[in-house]
């Protein structure tokens, strides 16, 4: 039995890259061909979906976009989650417990639920179409989830660390800056690697409150869809170009990921 | 029960060995009696553990043979050679009461009821848990668990030997002590083969008829715990075991006798060749005194443990250690320092020249 | 540990307080207070009190939502939690392999949510898709837009697609964290391989398992653009979860007094269920 125990693995990743081949696989076909001819691979190899969506600002502007409010929301969310998460790791302070079960609580709210009254509270604050915006609106579930992570590592650091620190003489910040967060660089590349996962993941909270200007490209997708019928070819090519990121993120964390998973709480 | 013996065993973790440090072990040859109970002591890293899991058979050897009473058992699994294992950390199962841990080995082996309750009630009673048998294992403290670990290893009767994997780490000081009796203890009354792996001179002097002392990769004596401290075959295990251990001044050898700082030194040895790289005189601190002719040297410390002093001194060659009652006076400056021959042994190369 | 009472420490907390506050609060408000009123725009409200809510609890719809919802997430953690376990026991534990598995299971992980949605849509469709072809050539009448079984398994198999590899990550992560002297010690026991998942595995994955399966709860539940792109809720409703119907209501028919008395319900079942099985999880933990 030990001997093809390898073969579950390996099915189950072919069963993961299926789709994803399927639709590379239509990225570098025409849509007249995806539509007439079913082939396991492009009978016609094209680029052209691709160039097309390089060269069109629509297209392009929608990734620079999703980028954009990415990253502003993954360092917003570490930044406060930080300081939170020692002092609920650190510190009994009054209401300490109920606020973070509050802070979780929002992690289980439906973004469904939200969409509508952010759409509402965002555009009466003048936000409305602005990256800030879904990168403000993205902190209602990564921040939760960023203090929760954070404070398993944390807890894992022993206080002696603290302790010494300020015997030594370090002023509060200073230890916090140079000896702490160097010490739970793991915990903090796994945050961010679900912060970013989550926010770039998520579309619902994105596109209610954009419209044009901060439009995320995995939006753009939906209404091009919609307006010049079935581009199966160039939705296939947007859609494969939204999977880069991701692997790109993936690559660089694949090592703190089994590490990280097992020293903090997650 | 049975004798084992190891049959020129190396092991190696790595695919390939290109040097010497390749190898975790090298060149084991071992011959153990049945029911003794031996001790294999060395610093952390010293392949010991390596050892044990090849007796134990959770390790394949690289080459070499395991026997036990001149079976070759090399390929066999850990079950079929019928021993036990106690491991540093002490391994419960989370989910079971304190009985059904202690049950467990035994419901393996598919024993019945009525004899795996026997049993388990023996054996808690010898370990005094009797009163937790049916508590949630894992609600115990850190000794209780190892009490638990050490009593699956006790539990079945016709195992061929018991091993510990420096089972007392995790275990507070006082009850270390409880605890390594209670082993000793034990040992007398189950009189089954005992194999204690520990870095702790004390635990395995203790513990031990015979203790292996290992030094990267290779047993380097193998003896009595007062052999070793009399007369240790390798300045490693002069200067590792005694407290303060050995010490080890380098020396001249000309026409069969050995010299430092020019003067004669009489030794146990009998020295017939003199092509070392290294020739050394091993001495322990017991048996150098303050005397009126000898080694000239100065005293750079003096400290009192209460029992003896210990009197840190220094001659060209190096630094002395020497030991001496502590109602003694002992002189400031400049002093002589003579060797007891008896317990003076001159190296070469490190290993002992008899 | 033990923590030393410093009731400045709220000042740490204070930005992560904001942030989430002005996000949760005044939106939840404007929840709840849509869900006393009635409105026909203009900011014309009139006050309805418990209507909505009761509206809401007795009507059909919501029933079937709700129901559709549960059958959903229960046929997903059947499926994702057991498969999760059991290819993190059989992932390779050193060399290169570790890698290899780890980033591309995660890959479907960070693909946008809508892009999952569409890619299967493509991937399954009966006369484009790989998965609808493939079907149809073996002799199964497949069309998951048009038939009801056919829409049910295309998402469950879309959702253990795309997040059985979080399970997977956690229970790996979890594995990885026990003793080799606890797989020695079970050998020299003599245990079964059942034993050693049993009494040596499961329960050391425990912490793991209770994240997994409050996540995979959590997410299924209030699933939404997946199955929202790949079926639009249908055919019929026969896949309109409660998020979709939530969504459709809301936007399509602007009934915003039911709509926002159903989103109170909905968030008070997600809270409900994940106290009360947190709360199991550490009664049983303190049982010990």
């Amino acid at each position: 039995m030990k001997k093809y125990k390898w073969l579950v693995p390996t099915i189950y990743i072919l069963f993961l890259m299926l789709p994803i081949y399927w639709l590379l696989n239509m990225s570098f076909k025409t849509t007249t061909e995806i539509i007439n001819t079913y082939s396991l691979w492009p009978q016609k190899f094209t680029l052209e979906n691709y160039i097309t969506i390089f060269t069109d600002s629509t297209w392009y502007t929608g990734y620079l976009n999703s980028i954009y409010y990415v990253v502003m929301n993954t360092v917003l969310s570490v930044a406060a989650a930080l300081p939170a998460a020692y002092a609920f790791s650190r510190y009994k302070f009054l209401g300490d417990k109920h606020l973070f079960f509050w802070l979780l609580t929002n992690r289980m709210a439906p973004p469904a639920v939200f969409a509508l009254p952010f759409f509402q509270f965002y555009s009466s604050i003048n936000l409305f179409d602005t990256h800030i915006a879904v990168a403000l609106s993205h902190c209602l579930f990564n921040i939760p989830l960023a203090v929760w992570i954070l404070e398993g590592f944390i807890s894992a650091v022993p206080k002696e660390l603290d302790e010494t620190a300020y015997v030594d003489g370090y002023k509060f910040w200073r230890f916090f800056f140079r000896i702490f967060i160097p010490t739970i660089t793991a915990g903090i590349g796994i945050t961010m690697f679900f912060c970013f996962m989550f926010s770039w993941v998520e579309l619902l909270l994105a596109k209610t409150l954009t419209a044009v200007a901060a439009k995320p490209i995995a939006a753009t997708m939906t209404r091009t869809v919609s307006t010049s019928g079935y581009e199966l070819g160039l939705l296939a090519a947007a859609g494969s170009l939204t999977i880069v990121p991701g692997a790109v993120v993936i690559y660089f964390v694949r090592n703190y990921i089994a590490k990280g998973f097992a020293l903090g709480r997650v | 029960m049975s004798k084992i013996r190891l049959d020129n065993l190396s092991h190696s973790y790595l695919d390939k060995q290109n040097s010497e440090s390749d190898w975790a072990l090298r060149d084991i040859n071992l011959d153990w009696q049945d029911g003794g109970a031996y001790a294999l002591l060395g610093p952390s890293g010293c392949g010991k553990t390596t050892l044990l899991n090849i007796i134990s058979g959770l390790l394949n050897p690289t080459k070499g043979k395991v026997l036990f009473d001149g079976k070759d058992v090399t390929t066999q699994t850990p079950v079929e050679r019928n021993i036990a294992q106690i491991f540093q950390f002490p391994v419960i199962y989370d989910t079971m009461t304190v009985h059904d841990n202690l049950a467990f080995p035994l419901k393996n082996r598919g024993m019945t009821k009525t004899e795996i309750d026997g049993r388990v009630k023996e054996i808690a009673e010898m370990l005094e848990l009797t009163k937790t048998l049916n508590n949630r294992a894992s609600g115990l403290t850190a000794d209780g668990k190892q009490k638990i670990s050490l009593g699956r290893g006790l539990v079945r009767s016709n195992v061929n030997v018991i091993m510990f994997d420096e089972p007392l780490t995790v275990i507070d000081p006082h009850l270390k002590w409880v605890l390594r009796s209670k082993l000793k203890e034990l040992h007398q009354r189950i009189n089954r083969t005992m194999i204690y792996v520990t870095h702790d001179q004390t635990e395995a002097l203790t513990f031990a008829d015979q203790v292996v002392v290992m030094h990267e990769g290779q047993i380097v004596q193998t003896g009595t715990p007062v052999e070793l401290f009399e007369k240790p075959k390798h300045t490693f295990v002069g200067h590792f075991i005694g407290s303060p251990g050995m010490n080890i001044l380098p020396c001249k050898i000309q026409n069969g006798i050995a010299e430092i700082d020019g003067i004669k030194i009489s030794t146990n040895s009998k020295i017939k060749k003199s092509d070392f790289v290294k020739t050394e005189i091993g001495i322990r601190p017991e048996f150098v005194s303050l005397d009126k002719t000898g080694i000239p040297a100065k005293i750079l410390k003096v400290s009192n443990t209460g029992r003896h002093k210990i009197i840190d001194a220094e001659c060209s060659s190096g630094k002395i250690k020497a030991l001496s009652h502590s109602s003694k006076e002992i002189p400031s400056g400049s002093i002589f320092l003579s060797f007891n021959q008896k317990y003076t042994y001159a190296y070469g190369d490190s290993w002992i020249i008899e | 540990m033990n923590k030393t009472v410093n009731q400045k420490a709220w000042l740490f907390v204070i930005p992560v307080f904001i942030l989430v506050a002005f996000n949760a609060a005044v939106p939840l408000m404007t929840v709840v207070n849509y869900s006393f009123q009635e409105t026909f725009g203009n900011n014309v409200f009139t006050w309805e009190g418990t209507r909505w809510f009761k509206q809401i609890l007795r009507s059909d719809r919501f029933h079937d939502a709700l129901g559709r919802q549960f059958l959903f997430t229960g046929i997903i953690l059947l499926i994702q939690i057991p498969l999760g376990i059991f290819i993190a026991l059989t992932m390779p534990k050193k060399g290169i392999g570790v890698s290899v598995c780890l980033v591309l299971m995660s890959m479907p992980l960070l693909i946008p949510w809508n892009v999952v949605g569409a890619m299967w849509n493509i991937f399954a469709l009966p006369e484009i898709g790989f998965l609808g072809h493939t079907l149809n050539d073996l002799g199964f009448d497949y069309n998951f837009t048009q038939q009801i079984g056919d829409a049910w398994f295309t998402t469950v198999l879309m959702d253990v697609w795309h997040w059985t590899s979080l399970v997977v990550l956690l229970s790996y992560a979890g594995l990885r964290s026990i003793q080799p002297a606890y797989y020695q010690a079970a050998e020299i026991d003599g245990a079964s391989r059942w034993a050693v998942f049993r009494h040596i595995e499961l329960p050391k994955m425990k912490k793991v398992l209770t994240i997994a399966i409050l996540l995979r709860f959590m997410d299924s539940f209030m699933i939404y653009t997946e199955p929202f792109v790949l079926t639009g809720g249908g055919p019929g409703n026969a896949t309109a979860f409660l998020s979709i119907d939530l969504v459709k209501m809301a936007l399509g028919q602007f009934d915003l007094g039911p709509a926002a008395a159903m989103s109170l319900i909905y968030f008070f079942i997600v809270l409900l269920v994940c106290w009360v099985f947190y709360n199991l999880m550490m009664r049983n933990e303190e049982q010990k």
